[in-house]
């Protein structure tokens, strides 16, 4: 489970996360939506490790991160929104290099490298530097990295730009079943159909702030707006581009 | 369909992005730490007081000479100029790879309508800028020094920027010149890093070249027939058709009142011309080009090491296994950066060979207190191929992680365990070629036992030192953006470590010359067996103590940084 308490993070005088209070429990798909620069990627670079909090405090598996960064760390896996992998190693070399970040060798990683290469259709390139590798390559092979330790907990930043349908599809099998089996994801998407049908709760952050978070019927509730759909629900609460505005920049 | 752009943008707008980040940076750094500028600034301020010292007081006694004196000073500013020329010249090539073929923003300036012309002379100026600033305050104390003694006057700065405007652009041109013959001619796939082997090669030729000109007769006249012919060295320029002749001909010419406007005219000329010849050459090789060096993938391993160094390794947890394993392959699979060892490996030579050539046990008769001198010259000049080196090869290691920390980062990777790596990978090599350096000189030199002792402690102690300075400084100015690893130590934290660890290294030295010295003195002239002397002991226990402090303060600097590193 991911549990965040009063999890601010501020820029000098700007602040990014502003407050956040959110728990997602083990069993569950949640969403967090926002639109650009709402604060999505600096929460879920909090809750990796990467960025430190201003102030507020981030459990993973009821371990707090700040306190004990390694344990918690252990029982995560992360795939951050751009692919950024080493260009001069092998599919292979990357994935045995991520295991053992995590302590893990041996015949038993070699056997689950084969599998998520396999499963990602990735088992060809398998040899290949990754400097060859196309962005979408790439990022299935940075999922098979987040999956190469078997965490308990997914945080995942638009796990679907870049990932052609089949891809798509079967990423969106894989954490269902990872779910269903008890773990957790927790996923930021700009894709609401995508939220609507994977996700079992959502947040939507706005500022830095969440305005609405809960199942459909519970963000219909908070908004008022019993017959909306996720989109519409998503602009309601975050201010969509105004007619007018449209009209100045494509008739001038 | 919108209309075609009437209206070029200037070249400083095409700049802006580029002057405005570096500003930005540096306001950065400036908040960051007030107090940390400040003894950067202090470290530089005293660096440079160093290099002018010393040009000082060579030229107060050139002045003195009377006649042979000025063609000497003349002389001397001909190799120091020429000496960077070489290094300007692979710099430019290294940097014009970057600015011309790698740069982020070249993606956008290649989908706009810029014209072609305006974009390549805005690449050149941010070229010369990038390869160029090292040398430039290098060479800032130097001239001043020569204004000085030779009462150049109020005019002299700008004769001296006159001068040294063209002497930076025409490298600049032929390195970027060469950089896009060479993309176009070789095949897409290898250009990239046949680049570095090709600029190493560039450079091994012109340091042969310049050590066949043996610079260091002119130091000993007494090799030649007779005055004349000293005399008519000294006046035939070194090599009359580089432009670091001609800058130094313009500068030398207004310190002696010689009204000769050729040098100007030709250096002038020669920078026009090349920047219009290159300009011409960008026009028809560009495009061609730049589209080559996007496709620059590479599909199989070379090297898959994996086997015996895998296996050297069992007894590390897997976690620092595989991140040595991987910093290894990293470096050997980019030809870009080990291609650099051979560069390294042709200094070496020339370093040896020069040892070799001195004229200590040739038979002339030479004082003791020379041939230690010497061993102790030859310590720092170990000491500061050690420093480079570190430079060129530990300091880079924590910004080549780069836009991978965030695997690093979010991992259960302990940041002791990544530094611990980092830190060995790096001095494990340089400790053995260290003390391959410091054996074989002093072995050359024909030292005494103790002597070499001294020397091999000494150089243990210190390369433990530079490695962890190396690290902590790259740690503290990292440069996670840059593409291209020869050129992170390039930078301000680069120029920084160089200064810390010279610094270092002058301490070191300064410890332990007099007590040795005098024990050495004792040992041979006195008829009793010498003791080992209380100074002995304090001198050894300073050096102990400052290297060991050396190495364990910027270790947890570093570690400490990289705990706090945001991504």
């Amino acid at each position: 489970m991911i549990r965040l308490n009063q999890l601010t993070k501020r820029y000098g005088r700007f602040t990014a996360v502003d407050r956040i209070d959110l728990a997602v429990p083990s069993g569950e798909l949640f969403g967090f939506l926002g639109p650009n620069g709402a604060g999505k990627t600096t929460t879920f670079r909090m809750i990796a490790g990467i960025l430190r909090p201003t102030s507020g405090s981030i459990e993973i598996g009821g371990i707090d991160i700040n306190q004990r960064p390694l344990e918690a760390k252990a029982r995560l896996g992360f795939i951050p929104d751009r692919p950024f992998v080493y260009d001069k190693l092998t599919g292979a070399e990357f994935l045995r290099f991520v295991a053992a970040l995590y302590g893990q060798q041996g015949a038993v990683v070699e056997r689950r490298i084969d599998e998520l290469l396999e499963l990602f259709d990735l088992r060809r390139w398998k040899d290949e530097l990754t400097e060859s590798y196309s962005h979408g390559m790439r990022q299935k092979l940075i999922i098979s990295g987040a999956l190469v330790h078997r965490p308990e907990v997914i945080v995942v930043d638009e796990p679907m730009v870049g990932l052609d349908p089949r891809s798509a599809r079967l990423l969106k099998d894989l954490f269902r079943q990872f779910v269903d089996r008890g773990g957790t994801v927790l996923m930021s998407t700009h894709t609401l159909e995508v939220a609507e049908t994977m996700c079992d709760r959502i947040a939507i952050i706005h500022g830095g702030k969440i305005v609405a978070s809960g199942n459909m019927a519970e963000l219909q509730e908070q908004t008022s707006s019993e017959h909306l759909g996720l989109e519409d629900l998503f602009l309601k609460l975050t201010g969509g581009m105004r007619d007018h505005q449209l009209d100045t920049i494509l008739d001038s | 369909m919108p209309p075609l752009p009437t209206v070029q943008p200037r070249l400083w707008t095409l700049l802006t992005p580029k002057w405005r980040s570096a500003l930005a940076r540096s306001r950065q750094e400036q908040a960051d730490s007030r107090a940390r500028v400040l003894l950067l600034s202090l470290i530089g301020l005293i660096f440079w007081i160093a290099v002018f010292g010393i040009a000082y007081r060579v030229l107060r006694y050139f002045r003195s000479v009377d006649e042979i004196g000025n063609l000497m000073a003349g002389k001397v500013l001909g190799v120091i100029l020429l000496a960077f020329l070489s290094i300007l010249l692979l710099s430019n090539v290294i940097t014009a790879l970057s600015t011309f073929f790698l740069a982020k923003d070249l993606d956008l300036l290649a989908a706009a309508p810029v014209n072609g012309v305006r974009l390549y002379v805005a690449k050149l100026a941010e070229t010369v800028v990038h390869s160029s600033w090292m040398v430039a305050l290098l060479a800032l104390p130097i001239l001043t020094a020569y204004g000085i003694v030779y009462s150049g006057g109020p005019l002299f700065p700008f004769v001296a920027l006159s001068a040294f405007i063209p002497y930076l652009i025409l490298p600049a041109v032929l390195g970027t010149a060469a950089t896009l013959v060479l993309v176009n001619v070789f095949p897409a796939r290898r250009t990239r890093e046949l680049l570095g082997l090709i600029a190493s090669g560039a450079v091994v030729i012109v340091v042969v070249s310049l050590r066949f000109l043996r610079p260091e007769q002119l130091a000993r006249p007494e090799g030649f027939r007779s005055l004349v012919d000293y005399l008519a060295v000294l006046r035939t320029p070194t090599s009359p058709l580089l432009p670091s002749e001609w800058t130094a001909s313009i500068i030398m010419n207004w310190l002696l009142q010689v009204a000769d406007p050729w040098p100007v005219a030709k250096l002038w000329g020669a920078a026009a011309l090349a920047v219009g010849l290159g300009a011409v050459l960008h026009q028809r090789l560009y495009a061609q080009g730049f589209s080559k060096a996007q496709e620059g993938a590479e599909r199989k391993v070379r090297r898959p090491l994996r086997g015996p160094v895998s296996r050297l390794l069992r007894s590390q947890s897997p976690s620092k296994r595989e991140f040595i394993l991987k910093d290894l392959r990293l470096f050997f699979r980019d030809n870009t950066q080990w291609s650099q060892l051979i560069l390294l490996a042709v200094l070496l030579m020339v370093y040896l060979f020069n040892i070799q050539s001195l004229p200590l046990h040739s038979g002339e008769r030479v004082p003791y207190r020379l041939v230690n001198l010497i061993s102790f010259l030859n310590l720092g000049l170990a000491g500061f191929v050690l420093a480079a080196v570190a430079a060129r090869f530990i300091f880079p290691g924590i910004s080549l992680e780069g836009r991978q920390m965030w695997l690093l980062r979010s991992s259960p990777l302990d940041p002791r365990s990544m530094l611990w790596s980092k830190y060995w990978i790096g001095t494990v090599p340089l400790l053995l070629l260290a003390l391959m350096i410091t054996v074989f000189t002093n072995w050359l030199l024909d030292v005494s036992g103790f002597m070499m002792f001294v020397a091999v402690v000494t150089i243990v102690l210190y390369t433990l030192a530079a490695s962890a300075l190396a690290l902590s400084f790259g740690a503290l100015y990292p440069q996670f953006g840059t593409e291209n690893a020869a050129q992170i130590p390039t930078g301000f934290g680069g120029l920084v470590y160089m200064m810390s660890s010279l610094t270092l290294l002058a301490l070191i030295i300064t410890i332990e010359a007099v007590p040795v010295t005098e024990y050495l003195r004792d040992q041979r002239y006195s008829q009793y067996p010498v003791g080992i002397t209380l100074e002995l002991v304090a001198s050894g226990a300073a050096v102990l103590c400052i290297c060991v402090a050396a190495t364990v303060i910027p270790l947890r600097v570093g570690l400490r940084r990289i705990e706090m590193m945001e991504w």
